[in-house]
């Protein structure tokens, strides 16, 4: 009776512990973890594997991936081609999103006021510190602006949606470029920064004069009054999902090397100027080909059924020509022991 | 059922003598853990941070460029803004704690005793990052409307008020950040205080009554030198808990790695500007000049510890 007993806790141990082998692990950036975990609960009703994503950064997430304690590593970054090949490393994008300035000023109404990205530059290095700045008026003409002084709100958090904006910043503004640069996290020249998103927006909210950057989802959902960007094209399109597509669907990523692609300022009347995708991080050779396959199959599957799930959380689904191109990489890049592709979508 | 030969092997020595050194060994082991775990860190933190303290020297400490786009570091800014606000919190704790403990041991009423004794006890059990949240959607907004800008309204010009509160009126500040960890260590403070308040002998208290000594004089003159020494150590364990305290600090202080101009200007402390950067600290030197900031907060609170000790050597035992 014991012995049978014993033997049944062995066998529940072995097959808990073979169903958690059989589950993918990832980890990285923070800001594609809600489709992710919305994608694993879909894919896992529907096939019956599990996957499981810890959102701890993508610093953190090319830690993990460097030294091979997961999958796939994740992040809102794209690695530049030299340090891909030096990690041994292929990235591919899955779903993008966009910064979108968000302000705080009486009388302005959402979408009302313009903004270049040279005057963006400007006023977050400090030297347009009013809002009734002559550069503001002229681009706004017939707009009442108050004399009201320019707070800056930032994220205080190391954050892809930083290194977007600020990487913007120094593509249209070679001051901001030599000044303060790109990345993660810059010294800022004047401001506050708040942690997260909900930060940000909630010093934008109590400041009376402040201009923040917010993830496109967070000003979508919290209705906040958000200012247009001219584009390359020298149009001023709204942020909405289908703009922050039309930058991914004009840029080139036939000519980007390693996907290595910042979807910022991209031409395109219609093409929001800071977007940017998030990426997926995976050795290039393969020792476990039945693995890496696991991870291919949960990708192509996203990008088959997972539009309109990353619709619902307000990210934007990757134009359907880069989803092919990407599943052409698949098959060229990413090899088993026997030099054979470990996946080929079907 | 008990035989002789029981009884006689109960005469020898205590069976459990037997377990005596396994217990020694096992009370030495927690000790010793405790302080390899302890050299474990210093070591690890060392070590980890001495890129950056090879790289830029007593400048780390000293200059207040921080910039992990040119992978330069100087921790003055997050320096200067953990003494200050932990200085600032213990300021505004201190009195209350002790108006708090004194009133329910001396004052209260029997039926208010026990809610303000579970009040205050309840205030140590929330976790830090509710009180962040709590400043940055409740006391931030409030600050802002209610203190600062009247304060930035009636400072006249070119006084000391107008420099100490110039800023944006947004409630993201030293000053808030302050009041966050006042009311974080207060609990801590107060309960402690109480404890040792009740040590104090009824004999001591109703004799210093019966000599016609007003409460005043007897919580001043009589209770307050009685428990002294632990209460320094009490002040110490507050003051510990302000230097290290993250999460509710990085919500509200604004974040900003400059030497903070004024009480309502924003900054920044060693906790916050680790818990902001570390996990998207993309260069190895970040990583290092963060890891070197923790080994700077690790010194700070090992000398605030050593200063209770030399306080405590320094204090006649009542």
């Amino acid at each position: 009776m014991l012995r049978t007993l014993g033997a049944a806790v062995v066998a529940a141990l072995t097959i808990s512990a073979g169903a958690q082998a059989a589950d993918l692990s990832g980890a990285g950036a923070t800001f594609p973890a809600p489709i992710y975990a919305k994608w694993a609960e879909a894919y896992k009703a529907q096939t019956g594997n599990g996957l499981n994503y810890q959102a701890i950064g993508s610093g953190g997430g090319i830690k993990q991936i460097g030294a091979k304690t997961v999958d796939f590593g994740a992040s809102d970054k794209p690695l530049e081609p030299q340090q891909l090949s030096q990690m041994g490393l292929y990235q591919f994008p899955t779903v993008m999103g966009g910064v979108v300035p968000m302000l705080n000023v009486p009388g302005l109404k959402p979408g009302q006021l313009k903004l270049t990205g040279p005057l963006l530059a400007d006023i977050y290095l400090g030297k347009v510190a009013r809002w009734n700045d002559a550069a503001i008026a002229r681009l706004n003409p017939g707009v009442k602006l108050p004399a009201l002084p320019i707070t800056i709100v930032h994220r205080s958090d190391g954050s892809g949606t930083t290194f977007l904006f600020t990487s913007y910043l120094s593509m249209v503004s070679p001051e901001w470029k030599a000044k303060v640069g790109a990345s993660d996290s810059v010294q800022w020249p004047t401001g506050l920064g708040g942690k997260g998103n909900d930060g940000v927006a909630a010093f934008v909210k109590q400041t009376i004069g402040s201009i923040g950057y917010v993830e496109y989802a967070y000003a979508k959902q919290n209705n906040a009054t958000y200012a247009l960007l001219q584009n390359r094209a020298g149009k001023y399109p709204s942020p909405t999902a289908a703009n922050f597509a039309a930058a991914a669907a004009g840029a080139d990523w036939t000519k980007a090397p390693g996907n290595y692609l910042l979807l910022l300022n991209q031409p395109g009347a219609n093409a929001w100027p800071i977007t940017g995708a998030t990426f997926i991080l995976v050795y290039k050779e393969q020792p476990n080909p039945q693995k890496a396959a696991a991870v291919l199959q949960f990708y192509d599957w996203a990008y088959k059924n997972g539009d309109s799930m990353a619709g619902q959380l307000d990210y934007v689904p990757m134009p359907a020509a880069v989803k092919t191109l990407i599943r052409k990489q698949w098959v060229a890049n990413i090899h088993g022991p026997d030099n054979k592709p470990v996946y080929v979508s079907r | 059922m008990t035989t002789a030969s029981d009884i006689s092997v109960r005469r020898g020595p205590p069976r459990e003598a037997a377990l005596d050194p396994l217990f020694k060994a096992l009370c030495f082991g927690a000790a010793t853990m405790l302080l390899a775990a302890l050299g474990g860190v210093v070591v690890m933190l060392f070590l980890g941070g001495l890129p950056a303290l090879k790289a830029f020297g007593p400048g780390f400490l000293t200059s207040t460029t921080w910039n992990p786009v040119t992978d330069v570091y100087g921790a003055a800014g997050p320096i200067i803004g953990t003494l200050l606000t932990s200085a600032l919190a213990l300021a505004m704790a201190l009195p209350v704690a002790f108006g708090v403990s004194v009133y329910l041991v001396e004052f209260a009423p029997r039926f208010v005793r026990r809610p303000i004794a579970i009040a205050v006890e309840l205030l140590a059990g929330i976790p830090s990052i509710v009180y962040g949240m709590w400043g940055l959607f409740v006391l931030a907004p409030f600050f802002a409307q209610r203190v600062q800008l009247p304060l930035i309204l009636h400072a006249p010009p070119g006084s000391l008020l107008e420099k100490l509160t110039a800023g944006v009126p947004n409630g993201a500040n030293i000053f808030t950040a302050s009041v966050i960890l006042a009311v974080m260590i207060l609990p801590y403070m107060a309960t402690v205080f109480r404890d040792l308040f009740l040590t104090v002998p009824t004999q001591l208290r109703e004799s210093a009554y019966g000599l016609g000594a007003t409460p005043l004089e007897v919580v001043w003159r009589v209770m307050l030198p009685y428990v002294q020494r632990s209460a320094i150590g009490a002040v110490m364990l507050g003051l510990g808990r302000a230097l290290g305290e993250t999460m509710a600090v990085t919500f509200i202080i604004g974040n900003s790695h400059r030497l903070p101009k004024s009480l309502f200007d924003s900054g920044s402390t060693i906790a916050s500007t680790i818990a902001n950067e570390f996990a998207e600290a993309s260069t190895p030197m970040h990583e290092a000049a963060l890891i070197a900031l923790g080994l700077v907060l690790f010194l700070i609170t090992f000398a605030v510890l050593a200063l209770a000790r030399a306080l405590l050597g320094a204090t006649r035992s009542y």
